[in-house]
């Protein structure tokens, strides 16, 4: 099983990153579970949700509070308590951050990949929404499925010229990170 | 067709294939997207029925109530808040025997005010008279409700589908979606014995003099205790049709000769599993979902809890002042049995509190270490409480 907490702001798409994870998951044919810890239900408020992914039936439904990864929609999160507690010594964190990559590692102590997500959503959506660069640079880093299955999970969801931007946006932050460099982290975290 | 669906979407899914012609609620969090999910299917022409927004829960549930005096299959779903606003007339739902079903979405109980998962809400009404069935997963939630039409019709008693909020409505996961034809099949159109109707017009609900009060009451306790062997059938008859199968009462996992047993309501049942699977003896453990809380399944009960020495109940929900709700009940229930297990009560998950992995083993060591638990509330942290609360 691999658990992903993905940490947000309320309006950032936070759950729908999380469900796009697990249905992208889903048409790979792996069982999947996703779920929000809702705070107070309104913008800009911190949000979490959960994501598991396993090969078999999952039954816990308890939060994740010792994941193998996390994502992380806005770089500030960094800076809150809790964000990063629990996270697998051997796991692996993904910001959306226009910080320097080297300095993040240093600060946060953790093994860190900075994606200027914001930016690239603009450029092809007009938004800055985070969500579906973050996926599919994840994906990429960890090599857990092929990210046409995030392309599957968009085309759920959206269609028309959204989903088409969207999927140019996968595409692009796909190429932005250097694939399979988690691939370790993911075998070492696996449960 | 297995699906990837967050589980209001399923249930609001699951609600169409059961063809109710009304349908009446009132948005809630965290009930607000199975409402939602429907009046999208009726807006996209998937779901023919009379959709009815009303102004508040007691007009939900009188509106249902009405629909369903008539002859029709109805629908309504709530939550905390919304369940004791329309509680009155949950009790005439019941009271007056109309068959229509009803989804809680699982919620605390304000005050003060939580919007988070427990099960106050369903447990509140537990004396409605209603059939209360409560599922451990979005799979059980989809089958349940269709169950559930076919339990209320052939028993003519309500039955509301406990779902706890958040953890089962919020999750999406993967959800096989019985096909129409199946539904059909299982539950076919329905007609109510004493509908409503002009040609041979009959009262409900009137003045009834304490000369019949008593026999109403016996009529309805009775009625609920048959409609065990209802709610066992609708499980087997839809294990046969769809090849998933609930447990019928309760499901129980685990050793068949262990001497401990935890017992659980709803979604943290699968956390009390991989909890047991990861420390020693664990697999010695008996993990009981009760499904059925209402009518209270004594006897079944105390077939599976005969031989036991001690059973842990975790419940989210408690009556202050009192302790455990279903640990009381299971105590009464097993009295009777020759060396009847000792019966501990634990309150867990209140308010949206996590229920982590580790519970099993938490209340596992209290039970081994004979601190006074004939009812504890897990995971209080008493530094945030004045001391004389503590």
């Amino acid at each position: 099983m691999i658990e992903i907490r993905i940490h947000g702001r309320g309006g950032q798409g936070n759950v729908v990153a999380a469900y796009l994870l697990a249905q992208a998951a889903f048409h790979q044919g792996m069982y999947c579970q996703a779920f929000p810890n809702f705070g107070a239900e309104r913008r800009g408020a911190p949000v979490v949700a959960f994501v598991r992914l396993d090969d078999k039936p999952i039954r816990r439904r308890s939060q994740v509070r010792e994941p193998a990864f996390l994502i992380v929609q806005d770089q500030a999160l960094l800076n809150v308590p809790g964000v990063t507690s629990g996270l697998n010594p051997s796991g692996a964190i993904l910001v959306n951050s226009t910080q320097d990559e080297s300095w993040l590692n240093e600060h946060l102590g953790k093994t860190t990949v900075a994606l200027p997500a914001n930016a690239m959503a603009k450029e092809h959506l007009g938004r800055p929404v985070p969500n579906t660069a973050l996926l599919s640079a994840f994906l990429s880093l960890t090599g857990l499925f092929p990210i046409d299955a995030l392309k599957e999970a968009l085309a759920d969801r959206f269609k028309g010229e959204l989903l088409e931007r969207n999927a140019r946006l996968v595409d692009v932050a796909a190429e932005r990170v250097n694939a399979g460099i988690w691939n370790e982290a993911v075998h070492a975290t696996s449960t | 067709m297995l699906q990837a669906l967050e589980g209001s979407q399923a249930l609001a899914k699951a609600v169409a294939l059961c063809r109710p012609q009304v349908v009446a609620a009132y948005p809630i969090t965290p009930q607000t997207h199975i409402v939602e999910n429907i009046a999208k299917l009726v807006a996209d022409g998937e779901f023919r029925c009379e959709l009815v927004s009303v102004e508040s829960e007691f007009s939900a549930a009188s509106v249902a109530l009405g629909a369903a005096a008539a002859g029709s299959r109805a629908y309504t779903a709530s939550a905390s808040q919304g369940i004791l606003l329309m509680s009155e007339v949950l009790f005439n739902i019941a009271g007056l025997r109309v068959p229509m079903v009803l989804t809680c979405a699982n919620r605390a109980v304000s005050g003060p005010l939580s919007i988070w998962n427990d099960q106050q809400d369903s447990m509140a009404v537990r004396d409605s008279g209603w059939i209360q069935l409560y599922c451990g997963d979005n799979q059980e939630a989809v089958d349940t409700t269709i169950q559930a039409y076919r339990i209320a019709e052939r028993t003519e008693v309500p039955v509301m589908v406990c779902v706890d909020g958040f953890v089962l409505t919020h999750t999406l996961e993967p959800i096989d979606m019985p096909e129409q034809s199946l539904v059909d099949q299982y539950l076919p159109p329905y007609a109510f014995s004493r509908a409503l109707n002009p040609a041979q017009p009959i009262s409900i609900g009137t003045l009834v003099s304490p000369d019949f009060f008593t026999e109403a009451r016996h009529s309805h306790h009775a009625a609920m205790i048959k409609a065990l062997a209802e709610i066992e059938s609708a499980d087997t008859d839809w294990q046969e049709v769809s090849g998933r199968g609930w447990g019928g009462l309760f499901e129980v996992q685990g050793p068949e000769d262990a001497d401990t047993a935890l017992l659980t309501l709803g979604s943290t049942a699968g956390t009390l599993a991989d909890g047991l699977a990861q420390i020693p003896g664990g697999d010695r453990v008996k993990v009981i979902r009760l499904r059925c809380f209402r009518p209270f399944p004594v006897e079944a009960l105390q077939r599976a809890c005969a031989g036991l020495k001690r059973i842990g109940v975790i419940e989210r929900a408690l009556s202050p002042g009192q302790g455990g709700i279903v640990a009381t009940e299971l105590r009464d229930a097993l009295e009777e049995l020759d060396n009847p297990p000792k019966v501990h009560g634990f309150a867990a998950g209140l308010g949206g509190r996590d229920i982590p992995l580790t519970i099993a083993a938490e209340a596992l060591r209290r039970m081994d270490s004979g601190e006074a638990t004939r009812f504890a509330i897990i995971d209080v942290e008493l530094d945030k409480l004045p001391p004389e609360d503590r």
